[in-house]
């Protein structure tokens, strides 16, 4: 029918590859959220940091701009190559988990910022004058009231890293993409597994960023 | 209020052509059974209102009454659930075709509503825009007037009011009133024969009320021009409106001469009004 | 401290900040029309850019890059490494750029609209001469941004084998081993552009900043 192109999406072979990309859809999922997880830990270290005295607050800005200023594939391959070569030896996926809590950590530590100052300077004053110790403070005041509101933002730098996990394909983790890759080399078929690849990030991405706009519009109205 | 030379009471010559009276010319704004709602808030009840050509009314009201959505729906900002509105003889919404009424098209809107200015709370100016360019932007690109004389008017009107020497000034540089004046010229320069007031001096500080309202009064009697006043200013209301024109709940609740609203108001509501507004 | 492999970098550095600079004005283009397309009265133009922003915001741009090298050539169409590299990131930020089109177009005042229709503006006069003109200055500090997003991003080619930059330090690095000079050389070269950058992004939302109290 379409025989004037060579047209050649082949049914029958997208739906023998799927399982394989499903599956490897959970090693992305997990890459998400164990990354996401240690951004959310770095990011608020570098937050802290930067609040510090200046021999903290400057050294942590300088990373912070550093990481966000170059590209996450060059950063994994400094992770990646640079490591080994210093006698630490850690498998591909803890490497790109690492890059990608470092990478995102930088912009979440910036969230965090927003989010800290958007606090009152009257809770700060409040909790001195009832002589809370500082970590309370923080722990039960300021943190508990400058977390809800940066939900969605968190929300959309998830989804954001979601869609970079196919960069670890470039150290070698077997991801969707690098699963993709494989199945196109060995088949010569790319048509397939890299359509099958778009369509399962868009299958997962679109859904939750409605969520988060949801969330967004939720916060925004509150407010 | 503010006593000010705005409530000293004049005496004015009657409406040249009062509304509503038999034999009278053809209304200049006509609303009939017009209904406005925003989800379950009736805001306009089958609201009848007609207004004379030149006549100047003043529409007094509580907060929440519906005053600005009559001027947004005349201004075409609001589109009414039902009812008509016609301005200068041709319906807003619609337009006839045959013998039937169909809804307007962005055409005919704009045809009628070339008839109609509009002075807003908050300016509304062009903020990237010099003062002379807000002024000249829609004479030259709506009206089609050349850039000369488009200047020419706009230099005249912003004279007229007070800033003949702030043509290069922009929006940011001015105070409220005069950012308030600057307004007043942009909409006088499209020669409306309908010009709508909402609160115009509502957002400014106390002690800039005054040239404005004195910029409105001049207008009020230069004559041509018909008015309609949304206003907290009751001395204001009282001095340079032909017609006082109370509203509640989304309906007049009793219009009249100035001087009878004012000095012996018939509705409890409007009494109550009155009593708790000129008690500051 | 390596300065020998500075030069070979550099010449891959130029084809990074060509990729950028094209890349960055046909997303422009495709940013503009398809922000605008998002908020037109016309319900298939709205559709076809909606579909557009959230295919391409969806899924990933490496995908993306991967499926316009490898997969079209199999529909028939074989675009260049460069091509497709282009293509797929002016796709790519496109389609974030047409977001903040529509959302700067969306946060210009209310009342500028009101305004221009008190006027008596066509539809046409009032998004040019009122609404877009305001609507730019809140788009420039975010397109800055995404500017350095797309910098980072020209990184992916190295992966489709243009001899960007990132392409020439990986290929050096397997050539002669010197793997700490090499990366830190590529970190520091792309931090000294777009550290500048982010800079220049600070003073634009300062001025802008300056500008929407008026
Ligand atoms: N766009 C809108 N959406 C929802 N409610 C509105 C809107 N505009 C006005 N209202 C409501 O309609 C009522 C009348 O508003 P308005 O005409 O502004 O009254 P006034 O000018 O007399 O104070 C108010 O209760 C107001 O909250
Ligand atoms: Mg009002």
């Amino acid at each position: 029918m379409f025989d004037f192109i060579t047209f050649s999406w082949d049914g029958e072979f997208a739906l023998r590859i799927l399982p394989q990309l499903l599956r490897a859809t959970l090693i992305t999922i997990q890459a998400t959220v164990v990354g996401f997880a240690l951004a959310m830990v770095i990011g608020l270290v570098f937050a802290l940091l930067r609040r510090g005295p200046r021999v903290t607050a400057w050294p942590a800005g300088f990373v912070v701009e550093f990481l966000r200023s170059t590209p996450l594939l060059v950063q994994l391959y400094v992770l990646f190559f640079l490591l080994p070569a210093y006698g630490v030896r850690l498998d591909a996926f803890t490497t790109g988990v690492i890059g990608l809590g470092l990478h995102y950590g930088a912009y979440l530590s910036e969230v965090y910022r927003a989010g800290i100052a958007s606090v009152d300077t009257g809770q700060w004053e409040a909790a001195t004058s009832l002589n809370f110790g500082r970590l309370h403070v923080w722990r039960t005041i300021i943190l508990p009231q400058a977390m809800p509101p940066m939900v969605p933002a968190f929300g959309n730098y998830f989804i954001v890293m979601f869609k970079e996990t196919p960069l670890l394909s470039a150290i070698t983790v077997t991801e969707l993409m690098q699963t993709a890759k494989i199945i196109g080399a060995r088949s010569f078929n790319y048509v397939e597994p890299y359509t099958l690849v778009g369509l399962i990030f868009l299958a997962l991405s679109y859904p939750s960023a409605l969520l988060v706009n949801r969330l967004e519009a939720r916060f925004a109205r509150n407010r | 209020m503010h006593a000010t030379a705005d409530t000293a009471p004049t005496s004015r010559a009657p409406a040249p052509h009062p509304a509503g009276t038999d034999g009278g010319p053809q209304p200049i704004v006509v609303f009939r059974t017009v209904k406005k709602s925003f989800g379950d808030v009736h805001v306009l009840r089958e609201l009848n209102f007609e207004v004379a050509p030149a006549e100047k009314v003043a529409i007094i009201g509580p907060s929440g009454s519906g005053k600005t959505t009559i001027l947004r729906v005349l201004m075409t900002l609001e589109r009414p659930d039902s009812g008509e509105v016609i301005v200068a003889g041709e319906h807003l919404y619609h337009k006839r075709v045959g013998d039937r009424l169909v809804k307007a098209d962005e055409r005919h809107l704009r045809m009628v509503r070339q008839n109609i200015g509009m002075v807003f709370q908050h300016f509304n100016l062009f903020p990237h825009m010099k003062v002379i360019r807000n002024v000249t932007e829609a004479p030259i690109h709506v009206l089609g007037l050349s850039k000369d004389e488009a200047n020419d008017r706009a230099k005249g009107l912003l004279d007229m009011v007070g800033l003949g020497d702030k043509l290069d000034a922009y929006p940011a540089q001015l105070s409220g009133g005069q950012k308030q004046r600057v307004a007043i010229a942009r909409a006088l320069a499209m020669r409306p024969k309908v010009m709508l007031f909402d609160e115009v001096t509502s957002a400014l500080d106390p002690e800039l009320v005054g040239e404005v309202l004195g910029i409105i009064r001049t207008l009020a009697d230069e004559g041509e021009m018909a008015m309609l006043i949304v206003t907290h200013e009751m001395g204001f209301a009282r001095d340079v409106a032909d017609r006082v024109v109370f509203f509640d709940r989304g309906q007049v609740a009793e219009e009249g001469p100035p001087e009878r609203i004012f000095s012996e108001p018939q509705n409890p509501r409007t009494q109550e009004f009155l009593r708790a507004v000129l008690a500051h | 401290m390596g300065f020998d492999l500075v030069p070979i970098l550099l010449r891959g550095l130029d084809i990074t900040v060509r990729l950028t600079l094209t890349s960055a004005a046909v997303a422009l283009v495709i940013a503009m029309i398809a922000g605008l397309g998002r908020l037109s009265p016309l319900r298939p133009v709205r559709f076809l850019a909606g579909l557009y922003v959230e295919v391409f915001r969806g899924t990933s741009v490496l995908v993306q890059m991967f499926w316009f090298f490898f997969a079209l050539p199999l529909f028939g169409v074989t675009l260049s490494p460069f091509v497709a590299g282009v293509t797929a990131l002016s796709l790519n930020i496109g389609a974030y750029g047409a977001e903040i089109v529509r959302g700067s177009i969306l946060s210009v005042p209310k009342g500028q609209l009101e305004a221009s229709v008190a006027l008596n503006m066509t539809p046409a006069l009032r998004m040019r001469r009122v609404i877009l003109p305001q609507a730019l200055v809140l788009m420039m500090p975010p397109f800055g941004n995404l500017l350095i997003e797309l910098l980072k991003a020209t990184a992916l080619v190295s992966l489709i084998t243009i001899p960007d930059i990132t392409f020439r330090g990986v290929t050096l690095q397997q050539t002669t081993g010197r793997t700490t000079e090499i990366f830190l050389w590529l970190l520091v070269l792309y931090f000294a552009i777009a550290y500048p950058m982010t800079l220049g992004v600070r003073w634009i939302e300062r001025r802008a900043s300056a500008f929407r109290k008026a």
